[in-house]
């Protein structure tokens, strides 16, 4: 190791090394007699620059820097599930049995547990071709989720030597593979692999299948595939998190990576609790059995909150490529291209918006363009779906990082304040979101739920836009006055808005809720809507229709009907029948 | 070996460039001895080769380039804790100003603190009953949560949070354990004055330790005034157990305070002149509230801040609340009404709140009952902008409820006595007497069970009375 450098300037987490040779572009160092973990991000012939992952406080000019030859990597293998890591994937529960409470600096821990043994099965045997990415053995990490080991996509060869199945830990040397210029190479369970190298694949797959989240307004209105992306702004208070979170809970992707960048601390201490205990009803087991969490809070240092994000996508195309649907939420993208500002900001680059660097635009689409459905290296099918909260600074989504986020999305989920000040949880507003999925999902929604979710997808969407125009009438003269064809448009979408589009969290029916009840409750809705509309044609006035109560019940359905109760629905069907044909008497 | 450094390189604002210095430590603290014996401190803000810049805490006045020697401490700025500390009064950068004499120290600590580990984190959940009937139902206090007010020039926020400091004090059944650390920034004399009165008449200035920095002490001061505070307050929470209230004020001084030194040293600024590092630098100070597992104590944060132009967008309160638990917003209008506390219920929110009500904590109907009053409250703003339009006679028979609910929300719910105290049980009754003003079948928020228990069908005549606005009667002795 290159024991000559040493540092000759420090400025918040920027430190730097005047006439260093040695140090390559994103190398990995360690920096100063605490060995902080930092990368170089900036050479030229006079001085290398150097972001520190951790607090300089007390760093001194001529401490040592040391290079480590690699770029800043992870280790990938069993362990990484059930676990929480910093953002340079640092469990947080070992530093808390090295450093107590409070994380101090330096913590030398390693990424995965070293010592456990897991219960490995072989799947090559002497002879055999492996070829990059291929799987080679595998173990159960969770009761939930089989673990595979992959050959790092970088190797291939011949196997030449094969353990026996059996309890190893990770660092075992299981498979000796002979590459084909006679060098041999020993596997262990696990690999290291740069964060900010994308994990190739053999092909790309078309976004056809939705990615299911039980959230109506998602499901219905805006959906998305996956391997898709979307992005979730809103301001301080609207309910990103809590958006994410019932994501997270409940989509149907296999893994969940959950990365909390610059966010709070007790907000995560939530994720912890909450995760814990929510038994996941399709295999009985908690949540956490197959999420890996990321938490860099607010008040961890700022250079490992840039990287979290690359390690957190990193994790999740490492799952991805053993075959599993893998869902990041990134949780909040802002703070991190907050830490792209603050550190181009210590370099003195030129600004472009707002500060931000002119670089941020790339950035961010290099992150998403890492998500998608693909046929991994070993011929399994997987995907990584990313959804990305953005925190626009006062709530003006005109601001660079939701424009720029936007421009690399194809859903957008745009939570509204006013929403969020009446309670209308989740606050996303369906005049200004969209999902750009509709296209490649509409073959899966005919296949599986008929034709007719599409063709009530669109009504329901439009009743909504008629009644937004409508609002701006209202909003001027009250809705006395409106004739009542349009009176009966602001009642039905009044049902929608509050009994469909709004969905409790907190309510045990109403957290989650199956396509098909979805599909129902749309159905009852728009025949409502469709059998009042007759009525108004034979001039029959709004009020005696509404004087029924049917509108309010309906705005109850979502309690009132178990997810498992579909067969309930056709009695709400026949209720409006007998209603309205008790008016039509009268 | 101790060396003096005679003279500097540089000066500009508060911050002085020393050249030639060996062995110097990021963010250390220097001593700066003036040749007229005039004592200085300050702080190592970067260095690069053998030149150290150092931000002097009282300012540069006087300093030329020869008068000085420096002398390096090789430490960061450190605060003195021990036990007796409480009820003593510091000024911004932790030294005392009571004429008590110095502290004996158990210990010193860095004030820049280190963050808590996540996972060492307890989940808050036990909320705090403030006798404030708005933040008790709507925006309910939990112990561990950081919830800032956001107020603006000449509202009552001192006031509240006062009136929060007493009575939460009076209802923690470990009121023994209770103590309140008060941070002041930049505020005028008399508003360290005025808190300092209000502790003293409520008996519990023995429990209050201060700092202050009034509008006219050092900026850079102001900067380490709230770490000293809350290494005060963390040494008090985690180390001898005790439920810690810190009130911080005014946040936004603080900011600018950052933001002076910021340009001082030639930094790029971000939004409105602020340092790209504002959301780090806020988040070191409102991410140290919180609870540990395995410690007793809680450190509960109530930062106070004014809006610039009561705009909620400054990046100030922006970034504050992407940082903190939720917000109390104060709202001039309600303030005019002659309302206190003003606070204006939309835009506030607890965030840790979800978790800390119902059945176990307050009352099992209370987030039904919140979420009701939210939403129905939601609808009388709409109401009365469509009043205003097309006058107050021509709205519907069912506005004309929700004005009317409304109008009884804000003097009978929101409007309460400087030193009236209501449980949680009277708050959230007085919340369903108001919800039966209007219809049932307008309350589509609550569950059909809980609102046939709680809905009052027809008002007993002594529940009329409290609704009846021709009785003026203000002390709102007619509830219960």
């Amino acid at each position: 190791m290159n024991n000559q450098n040493t540092i000759y300037g420090i400025n918040g987490p920027v430190v730097t090394v005047k006439n260093a040779k040695s140090f390559s572009m994103m190398e990995m160092v360690y920096v100063g007699n605490e060995k902080l973990v930092g990368e170089v991000i900036e050479i030229n012939d006079l001085v290398t620059t150097i972001q520190v992952y951790e607090e300089t406080t007390g760093l001194k000019p001529g401490e040592p820097v040391y290079g480590t030859g690699s770029s800043m990597t992870i280790t990938l293998g069993p362990g990484i599930l059930n676990n929480i890591f910093d953002g340079i994937e640092r469990p947080l529960k070992d530093i808390e049995k090295a450093s107590g409470s409070f994380i101090s600096r330096g913590a030398n821990v390693d990424s995965l547990n070293k010592v456990r043994k897991w219960k490995v099965k072989i799947t090559v045997k002497e002879g055999d071709f492996l070829s990059a990415g291929e799987i080679y053995a595998e173990c159960p990490e969770t009761e939930v989720i089989m673990h595979k080991c992959i050959l790092s996509p970088n190797l291939s060869g011949k196997v030449v030597k094969v353990e026996k199945d059996g309890f190893y830990c990770i660092d075992d040397k299981i498979v000796t593979i002979e590459d084909d210029k006679g060098n041999f190479h020993e596997l262990s369970l696990c690999h290291e692999w740069p964060i900010r190298m994308p994990r190739p694949v053999k092909k790309r797959l078309p976004a056809t299948i939705p990615l299911i989240t039980g959230q109506r307004v998602i499901d219905t209105l805006f959906p998305i595939s996956k391997g898709g992306t979307a992005a979730i702004p809103g301001g301080f208070g609207t309910g990103k998190t809590m958006t994410q979170h019932q994501l997270a809970k409940w989509c149907d992707a296999d893994i969940i990576v959950y990365v909390g960048c610059g966010e709070r601390g007790n907000e995560m201490s939530q994720v912890l609790d909450e995760f814990s205990q929510l038994i996941d009803p399709k295999s009985g087991r908690p949540m956490t059995d197959r999420t890996v969490l990321i938490a860099n809070t607010s008040n961890m240092p700022v250079a490992a909150r840039e990287a979290s994000i690359y390690t957190g996508i990193t994790l999740a195309e490492y799952y991805r490529d053993m075959g599993y649907h893998v869902a990041i939420m990134a949780d909040s993208t802002s703070r991190w291209a907050e830490a792209l500002r603050e550190i181009s900001g210590r370099l003195e680059e030129m600004p472009a918006e707002e500060g931000f660097p002119a670089y941020l635009p790339s950035r961010l689409s290099e992150f998403y363009e890492r998500a998608g459905r693909v046929e991994s290296l070993n011929g399994k099918e997987g995907s990584v779906t990313i959804i990305g909260a953005v925190s626009p600074q006062g709530s003006d989504f005109s601001e660079p990082v939701t424009q720029n986020t936007k421009r690399f999305t194809r859903c957008f989920w745009a939570l509204d304040k006013s929403l969020a000040y009446s309670r209308h949880y989740p606050a996303i507003n369906w005049i200004s979101s969209y999902s750009e999925y509709f296209i490649d999902l509409d073959g899966w929604y005919n296949e599986n739920l008929g034709n007719l979710f599409i063709k009530y997808r669109k009504q329901i969407s439009s009743i909504l836009h008629e009644e937004s125009q409508l609002m701006e009438i209202v909003k001027l003269v009250g809705a006395d006055v409106l004739p009542d064809d349009q009176k009966l448009i602001i009642e039905i979408a009044r049902v929608i808005r509050v009994g469909f589009l709004q969905q409790n969290a907190f309510h045990s029916e109403d957290t989650f809720v199956p396509l098909e009840k979805q599909k129902l409750m749309m159905k009852v809705i728009l025949y409502l809507y469709k059998k009042s509309k007759q009525l108004i044609s034979a001039e029959i006035p709004i009020s005696r229709i509404t004087e029924f109560g049917l509108f309010d019940k309906l705005v109850k359905i979502k309690y009132d009907i178990p997810n498992n109760k579909l067969e309930m629905f056709d009695d709400y069907i026949s209720d409006i029948d007998d209603a309205f044909e008790s008016i039509l008497k009268a | 070996m101790i060396i003096d450094y005679i003279g500097v390189k540089e000066i500009n604002g508060s911050l002085i460039v020393l050249d030639n210095v060996e062995n110097v430590s990021y963010e250390e603290i220097v001593d700066i001895r003036l040749s007229n014996g005039g004592l200085r401190k300050g702080r190592v803000v970067q260095i690069e080769g053998k030149k150290a810049v150092i931000q002097v805490f009282e300012g540069t006045n006087g300093i030329s380039l020869e008068n000085t020697r420096t002398r390096l401490t090789a430490r960061p700025m450190e605060m003195p804790l021990s036990p007796e500390i409480l009820g003593r009064v510091f000024d911004g950068a932790g030294r005392p100003i009571d004429g008590l004499g110095e502290i004996f120290p158990d210990k010193r600590v860095d004030v820049n603190g280190t963050p808590i580990n996540p996972v060492s984190r307890i989940y808050p959940q036990n909320y705090i009953n403030t006798g404030i009937s708005s933040i008790d139902t709507l925006m309910t206090l939990i112990r561990g949560q950081k919830l800032p007010i956001f107020s603006g020039s000449g509202m009552k926020h001192n006031e509240l949070a006062v009136q929060i400091a007493r009575q939460a004090k009076i209802s923690g059944e470990e009121g023994s354990s209770f103590c309140i650390v008060f941070a002041a920034m930049g505020v005028k004399n008399d508003v360290a004055e005025y808190f300092r009165r209000s502790f003293d008449e409520s008996g519990v200035l023995q429990r209050v330790v201060m700092f202050l920095n009034l509008s006219n002490d050092s900026i850079i001061e102001r900067t380490l005034t709230p770490r000293c505070a809350l290494t005060v307050a963390e040494y008090l929470a985690f180390e001898l157990d005790m439920h810690v209230l810190v009130i911080m004020t005014d946040m936004t001084s603080y900011a600018e305070a950052l933001r002076e030194f910021s340009s001082s040293k030639g930094e790029i600024p971000g939004r409105k002149g602020y340092p790209g590092y504002l959301y780090s630098d806020l988040a070191s100070l409102y991410e140290r509230a919180g609870m540990i597992r395995g410690k007793k104590g809680s450190v509960t944060q109530l930062p106070i801040l004014t809006m610039p132009n009561d705009d909620i967008t400054h990046p100030v309160p922006d970034l504050t609340g992407y940082i903190t638990e939720g917000q109390i917003v104060l709202d001039r209008e309600l303030e005019g009404k002659g309302l206190y506390p003003p606070v204006s219920v939309l835009p506030s929110l607890s965030r840790l709140m979800k978790d800390g009500i119902g059945e176990g904590y307050t009352r099992e109907d209370h987030s039904a009952l919140a979420n009701q009053l939210f939403a129905s409250y939601a609808k009388v703003i709409d109401v009365r902008s469509l009043s205003s339009v097309i006058g107050e006679e021509e709205l519907s028979s069912i506005d004309k409820k929700y004005m009317q609910f409304g109008k009884l929300f804000e003097s009978k719910f929101l409007n309460q006595g400087f030193n009236e105290n209501r449980s949680i049980e009277q708050s959230l009754d007085l919340g369903w007497k108001l919800l039966s003003t209007l219809p049932k079948e307008e309350l589509d928020r609550v569950d059909d069970e809980i609102l046939n228990k709680k809905y009052v069908e027809n008002p007993t005549f002594e529940q009329k009375i409290l609704f009846d606005e021709d009785n003026e009667n203000e002390n709102n002795e007619d509830i219960e």
